[in-house]
């Protein structure tokens, strides 16, 4: 036996001589057997923290989990989610429009209205929305300074719930509405001059044109500002509004289950937060339609290869 | 010639602040012609064209489409600009090809040709599509229906653009430098696609710095510098025998 026979390979066109014909193989390098050994340990030391460590008390997690008071804790935290998350991105459209007028008077409310929301803490904004009625006793509508059409005593209106969705929203408000101004700045003016050029109105250029375009660009950073919102529900319990944070708080406070009672609440924050994710990478894959990698069926003609997006 | 031209500038004057861009520029085109501008970058025929589809607004001047003044409306002694939807009706007079093409990058071939139709014209979505089948067929892009722009090349981009504007019917199509983000050997078949809407008699208005084309298609070439037009009249004699010193160093520094 020669030494050529000893590294022929196993299988395929017998290897010849030149180098050129020789097959391609990559070598695992030493960094990937290390990235697995890490990857054992941290495992290791993982399931050691998480399983053989009795002070998670695991059964009782599991007792608590799907409880009603929890569960009703959790249904709370949904539902301000949803209508702060709504009214706040509503409100940041807005915001983002007046930013991005032609009017002085309007780019300067907003970027006032920004300036602010973004100086203060969000636990501040609700702590201040929630103890209105100690600066404005009674909420009237009218002109200032005039007789008011309707009067109420603010805190009528203000309740618990109330206090927690225009502290939340008004917070997303600012954020989401500087998200919206850098997903127009992102549009390429051309995308505006051809729609002008072919006569159509600013609300279609929008909503047919630009609009989809500008929610591929923000939707990573608008699902990241969702995210923190199911988050920042949590910063509600300072006012009192029974949401899962507060519940669990309650909870621990007479069973002094502490860990086990906070894990019942991560446990369904990981869960909401994966529901959000899932949502974004829908979004995301229903508006990267034209940039997305694809093959292309070309009648006649057979089937052209995948082909790099280009941007343009 | 008593007969209202199809378009006519008169002394249009454009500044952008302190920068005097249009400095009172005259031109009229009649129907079916074909008149080529050229002359230096920053002589101002980017922005004469723009002018013409409402794209920027002139500080003086006015510009008549079959004697219809665009853009304002005359108020006792003084014009203000007109509403946005008229200003819109009117641009969809033109039928703009960019530089940069500006497809929309997630609309396919033909939807990008159906836009105008059924935004604008409010046309039946299965005519539209029909009628945008027709004209990718005719610039040649039977083939590429429903390919995205960004799996186009840059010709064939081109080219959807051209059908997106013949899409709407237009008075006149305005040509902004067509050719010129384009590699050299995809330029022939967008410009051999614009020779043959010159032959079915599209009025046409084309800035570019192909002047061999410009001398094959034009009925009138028009050269600009500083914001004036220096020079006009017939391919043949601005090209070869210009009369303006400045038109004659301008010809000679781009190859022929």
């Amino acid at each position: 036996m020669t030494l050529n026979d000893a590294v022929r390979p196993v299988t395929g066109a017998p290897a010849g001589g030149a180098p050129h014909e020789k097959p391609i193989r990559n070598p695992k390098r030493f960094a990937h057997w290390a990235s697995y050994v890490l990857g054992l340990v941290v495992l290791a030391v993982a399931v050691r923290f998480f399983v053989f460590n009795p002070h998670w008390e695991w059964s009782t997690v599991g007792a608590w989990l799907f409880s009603r008071r929890v569960l009703s804790g959790l249904l709370n935290t949904v539902l301000i989610t949803i209508v702060s998350t709504v009214a706040g991105l509503l409100l940041g459209l807005v915001v983002a429009a007046f930013r991005l007028s032609q009017l002085k008077v309007l780019r300067t409310m907003a970027a006032a209205y920004v300036w602010v929301i973004r100086a203060t803490p969000g636990l501040v904004l609700i702590l201040f929305v929630y103890f209105f009625a100690a600066l404005v006793p009674t909420l009237s509508l009218g002109l200032p300074f005039a007789d008011p059409f309707v009067e109420v005593p603010t805190n009528h209106v203000i309740s618990q719930f109330s206090a927690a969705v225009i502290g939340l929203s008004a917070y997303l408000g600012a954020y989401s509405a500087e998200i919206f101004r850098g997903g127009v700045l992102s549009i390429h003016p051309g995308q505006f001059e051809a729609c002008h050029s072919l006569g159509m109105s600013t609300w279609r250029t929008y909503t047919k044109v630009v609009g989809p375009q500008i929610v591929r660009v923000i939707t990573p950073s608008l699902a990241n500002e969702v995210v923190t919102m199911f988050k920042n529900t949590s910063l509600v319990s300072v006012i009192g509004y029974v949401e899962l944070l507060t519940t669990v708080q309650l909870v621990y406070s007479q069973n002094f289950k502490t860990i086990p009672m906070l894990t019942v609440a991560v446990v369904w924050y990981l869960v909401l937060t994966s529901l959000a994710m899932f949502g974004q990478s829908k979004l995301e894959k229903r508006f990267g339609r034209g940039f997305a990698r694809r093959v292309v069926q070309v009648p006649d003609a057979g089937e052209i290869p995948e082909q790099e997006a280009r941007h343009v | 010639m008593s007969e209202e031209p199809l378009l006519r500038l008169q002394e249009v004057e454009k500044r952008f602040g302190e920068f005097v861009a249009l400095n009172g520029v005259s031109l009229t085109l009649r129907a079916g012609s074909v008149t080529c501008l050229v002359g230096p970058s920053g002589s101002g025929k980017s922005t004469l064209l723009r002018t013409v589809n409402l794209l920027e607004p002139i500080d003086g001047g006015g510009i008549y489409l079959r004697g219809e003044m665009l853009g304002f409306t005359v108020n006792g002694d003084h014009r203000r600009p007109v509403r946005k939807k008229a200003a819109r009706r009117q641009a969809a007079n033109f039928g703009m090809v960019f530089q940069s093409f500006n497809l929309i990058p997630h609309l396919t071939a033909t939807e990008n040709v159906m836009l105008g139709p059924v935004q604008v014209l409010g046309a039946d979505r299965t005519a539209a599509g029909e009628q945008a089948h027709e004209l990718l067929t005719r610039v040649g892009l039977a083939d590429r229906f429903d390919h995205y722009p960004a799996e186009l090349s840059g010709g064939q981009q081109q080219r959807v653009a051209i059908a997106r504007a013949l899409a709407m019917k237009p008075s006149v199509l305005l040509f902004d430098e067509p050719t010129s983000a384009l590699d050299a050997e995809l330029v022939a078949e967008v410009l051999a696609v614009i020779q043959e809407l010159a032959r079915e008699g599209y009025t046409m208005l084309i800035v570019t710095h192909e002047l061999a084309f410009a001398r094959d298609i034009a009925d009138e070439v028009v050269m600009m510098d500083n914001g004036r037009i220096i020079e006009s009249g017939p391919p043949e004699r601005i090209l070869l025998h210009p009369a303006t010193e400045r038109a004659q160093k301008f010809f000679a520094s781009v190859s022929r």
